[in-house]
């Protein structure tokens, strides 16, 4: 009698494993691969597709990815029933999406068409249904078409559960239920922070990356234009994948040569403006750890991580690296200096980056990354995605490509810009650069450690001349949002925290062509850790073109490299911290602060503020105190909410409020 | 709570001697159907007329324990009381005399003087107001003689409708809150799941579980920190048995979720109303306000180590968040959205604890079962479904009310005895008239003539396609459309659909557009294969309750009244005239004087008939073109 717990699929017996559901069981173990819309292994399980029923004896039918598997069950993937029940579904979902396959640009990916077609659906027994609604186009990054979504709710878990920003949301009942932002919103308008991780796990083309291809064409057509692009390190393991290659496949030759036959007049590296950003960030953070002063230094590379801080942990922002991004480096670079070389204008020079994510797009457009002209550094961002469909736009067959190599100077890189990709890349980089600079040796292998029961997070310590300096490698919004909170509130002793929106780093951006092939992110990043190890150097310190751009800019961290290569950033908290002064000074010795936000109001803040005035009047202590009505304190959930010198009092009334308040002035 | 037992004893025995202290207690019915026909105008003009009249009026008692002043003439002492709904709500505003124990029936504001002078003050009934039978013209004096309530078998709603739901006391000295101490003081957790899952007590929301067998699930669950939920959605169109019990009887909810709390090992409950019952929800509110500060919520309750509190929640107006992974999502503060079952409540339910969730009614029977015992429990109603369930009586019948019958009465027994007969299109009684009765709402099925004299219990029901539910019974006489029906409760799922799964959302979006193409005549054979087929996926395949059970009004009827969809799709006709589309002209008899032009210029030759005789459209060969109604000079064809 073994105490192996076993069940039987299809009447044939199978172990139980670890697996977290009947699901992924069947589809490991069973040879079959159940169909799913809105199952993702990264977000909590959602039960609305109906596609993975299977029927369980005793049970009736079930969804197998909510179903534990259990000893003795008797499991049965395709009876009538079950078929019936799939078709039923796919038709249902068919009679309420917009059918123009041909023209959309997820046709080949299509999860929707796929399983029709698998299905062998051979018609829709019932008539269109179609609620017409309207594009949004109002994101730089991202467009949103509502009559294509199938209502999966991928969307809306993975930016609430692994984001932590729930930007979109299901609202309306039944027939009119749509994902949308809050109020209707535009998604613009809101805080999504363009991680497009959303078009990433999207099955169909409800969501997906803002398009700039044409765009691109008309400059490249143009022979008054001289078109210069940058390939992002992610780009090169990824774009294979498009042209029937495996994940991780280095194809950085193949993809200059095809980048140079769509006419583009130099093809550069995006890893070299890398290797610059660890020059600058490297030294930015050796003076910071000298001076003791905003520490940890947090990277700024990730335009998501960036927007995200802006709006949800402004209180930081000092803490954020001054750097650009590489890709911003390099826009504001090669636009100088080309314009020199060649002797023309910066208007004549149009930047285009080629990279696996669609924040970029975003961070691109942004105010600070234009001059008074409203010449932009990088003119047009193109996704993995996109290059690739131009690529087989022109019949190009890529895969028989012979390599060339990048243009120079800008296409020279070491193996520390070409990791950035990866998570953690950014930070191994750094530190390869200050080890050299401080100890003048080579860094050892650092061990980067996963901490235990921290979602994404990693930590490390490494030795730097009598130095301990702690690292945190963090990656997802969500879990990036808790580090920062910790930090805020002084629980952290780290020097140096590396955020990537994109849980695994840019190689897994919502740029990069799509593939629901499991381990594909892995793949990704060992070829980049490949490419590393090929690259004749591995030290952003050691590359000669990046010594050689100094001679252009100056001093490292001077001041035209100042006003090349660093920026600032914006306060976007959506509430205002400002609140109306009730009477009092800044020398009182007391400060309280009612929020009179609708839901503490409606809970009685205001009577709680008469109160305490009253009190104040009464016994002549006005002057003890500096009273100020604020605006939403984020609490809601407790109101009414008073803040009595720094401490909070939620649920408060007149009665507590007052006492505490007598304690404070006694 | 100190000294418990002495404190409840001595409310109940100030408050029955109390009693003693008044000549006379007016209960009038404020419940919400009474409520809407002005019973509240009625309480306070009977207010002022009998102060004017010298009696001294108290609206709540206050003449606690004996009174030593034996001169006040006890005679002058009037308790005017409002209570829960007393079931009668076809006769309503009802107002009850005791001691007598007239009930007057559809009183009105001008009927206080007469009550005033003839029964106050002389002791007298006022004939006119007592309720008189349609069937054989007899006068009833009261609830004791009526045969309305002769036959049923209240016991859930007991009070309900004789007391007043503000006073805690009033339910106290009715043995309230004895069974709650019982379990706190007397009974293990274990012993109280062992006696309501021997009473086989099966949930009354419609599920028909058996509540002891989930108590024990949930009991044996590890943690310290469980919920107790009270499922007061309600959300079933035309029922109304929730909303009664709330507002009537509100102790009897919370004694239950005492009780269940004692026995799954819960510290904090949850009452989740919809806000569409402003009443139940101030009610209950006030309930639990007094039942703390009784002392019989919040810490050591009867002087134990336990505590436990109730918090009131409204809904905010969706039926889907009466089941019960959505409601527990709404008290969460998220999306009423359901979620895939297992795991259930009872193992991860709010904030992820073990619950418990009961419907009001099951709840409020609890007490009952505590103090008689499970074995005097299940001599009333069938062994698998002991007994009695409460039912909203609507629709084509004489006796439309709130109801309780002991489980086991046939159909035959509520609609024709208790529910006084159907009646017909002009409201008179016609048994014969009958069709069919709706019951469980819009989850529910239809039974018709050859179900009359199944017993109605859970599985019964069950077997002859239909279930129990809720507890709403619509009766239909023949001038129903059945696709109608079928039409109304699926316009009704469809739009209280939450929009999570595609079956349900999409499913019943389809099978409502079906449904309108066969009564607008626009259907043919392959809609009604449609129509099952999709019907029975969206059955099978949906992810809650509510897309499950959606189908069931349009299979049950499409399985019943094969003819009357075949007339729709095949003929082209709907044979009690409903449908617009589908109607076919009517000659009024009165009317037609015989003229033969509407004969004549008949395209179809569809109406036949003799000179100066009444003629006669014939349905099947009428093509609806309307030439008749416009040739006709009498006006006399619709």
């Amino acid at each position: 009698m073994s105490d192996q717990k076993t069940l039987y699929i299809n009447n044939k017996e199978i172990e139980i494993g670890d697996e977290r559901n009947l699901l992924e069981l069947i589809r490991q173990k069973a040879n079959i691969d159940i169909p799913t819309f809105c199952y993702h292994s990264d977000l909590s399980v959602y039960g609305a597709c109906r596609m993975c029923v299977v029927d369980i004896e005793g049970q009736g039918v079930q969804t197998s990815c909510s179903t534990e598997p259990q000893d003795g069950m008797q499991v049965k993937t395709h009876t009538k029933e079950i078929r019936e029940i799939r078709q039923m579904a796919l038709e249902l979902i068919l009679a309420n999406h917009d059918k123009s396959c041909p023209t959309c640009e997820k046709s080949e990916d299509c999860k929707l068409r796929q399983l029709s077609a698998q299905l062998g659906l051979e018609e829709s027994r019932f008539p269109d249904e179609l609620n017409d609604d309207e594009l949004d186009m109002s994101s730089e990054s991202l467009v949103r078409d509502p009559n294509k979504c199938v209502l999966c709710g991928d969307c809306v878990r993975y930016c609430s559960e692994i984001q932590g920003v729930g930007a979109i949301d299901f609202a309306y009942r039944g027939d009119n239920a749509k994902v949308i932002p809050a109020f209707g919103h535009d998604l613009g308008d809101v805080e999504c922070v363009n991680c497009g991780q959303c078009a990433a796990v999207c099955p169909t083309g409800a969501i997906h990356p803002k398009h700039e291809t044409q765009d691109v064409w008309e400059i490249v057509d143009d022979d008054d234009q001289f078109v210069v692009t940058q390939i992002a390190p992610a780009v090169r393991v990824a774009i294979g994948e498009m042209f029937g290659q495996e994940p991780g496949e280095i194809s950085t030759g193949k993809l200059v040569s095809a980048l140079k036959m769509i006419g583009f007049d130099q093809v550069y590296d995006t890893s070299f403006a890398a290797d610059l950003t660890v020059v600058e960030e490297a030294n930015e953070f050796l003076e910071r750890k000298e001076a003791g002063e905003d520490l940890p230094l947090f990277t700024s590379c990730c335009p998501s991580w960036v927007k995200y801080a802006e709006q949800f942990h402004p209180e930081i922002l000092d803490n954020l690296s001054s750097c650009k991004s590489p890709q911003q480096m390099f826009g504001s670079l090669s636009k100088k200096v080309l314009a020199q070389k060649l002797d023309t204008t910066p208007e004549n020079i149009k930047v285009v980056s080629i990279m696996p994510c669609t924040a970029k797009k975003f961070e691109a457009k942004r105010d600070e990354f234009q001059d008074a002209n409203g010449i932009k550094e990088v003119d047009h961002v193109l996704t993995t995605q996109e290059i690739g469909k131009m690529f087989k736009e022109i019949g190009l067959k890529f895969e028989n490509l012979a390599p060339e190599s990048f243009d120079l100077p800008f296409g020279f890189a070491t193996g520390g810009g070409v990791i950035f990709g990866n998570t953690g890349g950014v930070s191994e980089a750094v530190l390869r650069y200050a080890t050299k600079k401080t100890t003048d040796q080579e860094l050892q292998n650092i061990e980067v450690e996963e901490v235990r029961g921290e979602e994404g997070l990693r930590e490390a310590e490494i030795e730097l001349a009598d130095e301990n300096l702690k690292l945190a490698v963090v990656h997802g919004l969500k879990n990036a949002g808790k580090v920062a909170e910790r930090v805020k509130n002084g629980e952290t002793n780290y020097d140096l925290v590396e955020v990537m929106a994109c849980p695994g780093g840019c190689v897994a951006g919502a740029g990069q062509p799509i593939n629901f092939q499991n381990g594909k992110v892995k793949k990704r990043k060992e070829g980049l850790y490949k490419v590393d190890k090929t690259k004749g150097m591995q030290n952003s310190y050691d590359n000669p073109f990046i010594e050689k751009s100094y001679d252009e800019i100056g001093d490292i961290g001077g001041e035209i490299a100042h006003e090349m290569l660093h920026t600032k950033y914006q306060d976007r908290k959506r509430i205002v911290d400002n609140g109306f002064n009730i009477f009092g000074n800044e020398e009182a010795p007391i400060e309280m602060k009612v929020c009179v936000g609708t839901s503490c109001y409606v809970q009685g803040s205001q009577k709680i503020l008469h109160d305490v005035i009253n009190y104040l009047d009464r016994y002549d202590l006005k002057d003890r105190i500096d009273i100020e009505a604020t605006f939403c304190m984020e609490k809601c959930g407790d109101s009414p909410n008073i803040v009595l010198d720094g401490t909070v009092i939620s649920e408060a009334d007149s009665d507590k409020v007052l006492k505490t308040l007598k304690d404070r002035i006694d | 709570m100190n000294n418990t037992m002495n404190t409840l004893q001595d409310i109940k025995q100030n408050f029955k001697q109390g009693l003693d202290n008044y000549g006379r207690r007016i209960i009038v019915c404020a419940g919400t159907g009474c409520v809407s026909s002005g019973s509240l105008d009625i309480h306070k003009k009977l207010q002022k007329k009998i102060e004017e009249n010298g009696y001294e009026v108290d609206l709540k008692l206050r003449k606690e324990g004996v009174e030593t002043d034996s001169e006040v003439e006890e005679n002058d002492n009037v308790i005017l009381s409002k209570s829960g709904c007393q079931g009668f709500c076809q006769m309503g505003p009802l107002v009850e005399i005791q001691p007598e124990g007239y009930l007057y029936t559809r009183v009105e504001v001008d009927d206080v003087d007469k009550i005033i002078e003839r029964t106050i003050k002389n002791d007298e009934p006022v004939e006119e107001l007592l309720f008189t039978s349609r069937a054989d013209g007899e006068k009833y004096k009261g609830r004791d003689e009526i045969p309305f309530y002769e036959l049923q078998s209240r016991s859930v709603l007991k009070k309900c409708g004789s007391i007043d739901p503000e006073d805690i006391r009033e339910y106290i000295s009715l043995n309230g809150y004895e069974a709650a101490e019982q379990a706190y003081t007397k009974m293990s957790p274990k012993e109280v799941c062992e006696v309501v899952e021997e009473a086989n007590l099966r949930g009354r929301g419609g599920g028909g579980f058996p509540a002891g067998v989930k108590w024990n699930l949930t009991r044996k669950e590890e943690g310290d920190k469980k919920y107790v939920i009270c499922n007061g959605d309600e959300g079933d169109p035309g029922a109304f048995m929730d909303r009664s019990v709330l507002e009537g009887t509100p102790h009897s909810v919370i004694e239950g979720m005492m009780i269940a709390a004692r026995a799954i090992g819960a510290d904090e409950g949850y009452i989740y109303v919809r806000m569409e019952y402003p009443l139940a929800v101030k009610r209950v509110r006030k309930a639990v306000e007094d039942a703390r500060e009784m002392g019989l919520l919040g810490e050591n309750i009867f002087g134990t180590e336990h505590s436990f509190d109730i918090n009131i929640m409204e809904g905010a107006g969706a039926f889907v968040c009466g089941e019960e992974t959505a409601l527990m999502n709404s008290v969460e503060g998220k999306r009423g959205m359901p979620e895939p079952k297992p795991p259930y409540p009872a193992q991860q339910g709010l904030f992820g604890k073990p619950t418990n969730i009961n419907n009001v009614e099951t709840l409020a029977t609890v007490p009952m079962i505590i103090e008689q015992g499970a074995e005097k429990y299940k001599e009333i109603g069938t062994e698998d479904s002991p007994g009695t369930k409460t039912f909203a009586l609507t629709g084509h019948v004489v006796n439309t009310g709130l109801i309780e019958v002991p489980l086991g009465t046939t159909l035959r027994e509520i609609i024709f005895d208790i529910g006084g007969g159907v009646t017909d299109a002009k409201g008179n009684i016609d048994n014969d008239n009958f069709k069919a009765v709706q019951i469980g709402g819009p989850s529910g099925g239809c039974l018709t003539r050859k179900h009359l004299d199944i017993p109605v219990d859970f599985d019964s029901l069950i077997e002859a396609g239909a279930m129990v539910g809720s507890g709403g019974l619509v009766v239909m006489n023949q001038d129903t459309c059945m696709i109608q029906v079928a039409k109304f409760f699926m316009k009704f799922t469809q739009e209280e659909s939450c929009g999570k799964c595609v079956l349900c959302r999409e499913g019943t979006k389809q099978m409502l557009n079906l449904l309108n193409k066969i009564t607008e005549g626009k259907a043919d054979q392959n809609t009604l294969t449609k129509l099952e087929k999709l019907g029975q996926a969206v059955k099978k395949g949906s992810l809650c309750g509510l897309g499950k059970t959606a189908p069931n009004p349009v299979l049950s009827t499409m399985d019943l009244f094969e003819e009357e969809y075949r007339a729709h799709v095949e003929d082209n006709t709907c044979p009690v005239n409903e449908c617009d589309a589908l109607s076919v002209p009517e000659i009024d008899p009165e009317e037609c004087k015989g003229c033969t032009i509407c004969a004549k210029e008949c395209p179809v030759d569809a109406i036949e008939g003799e000179p100066q005789e009444v003629h006669r459209i014939i349905a099947e060969d009428c093509i609806n073109c309307g030439t008749c109604i416009e040739a006709c000079k009498f006006n006399a064809i619709s």
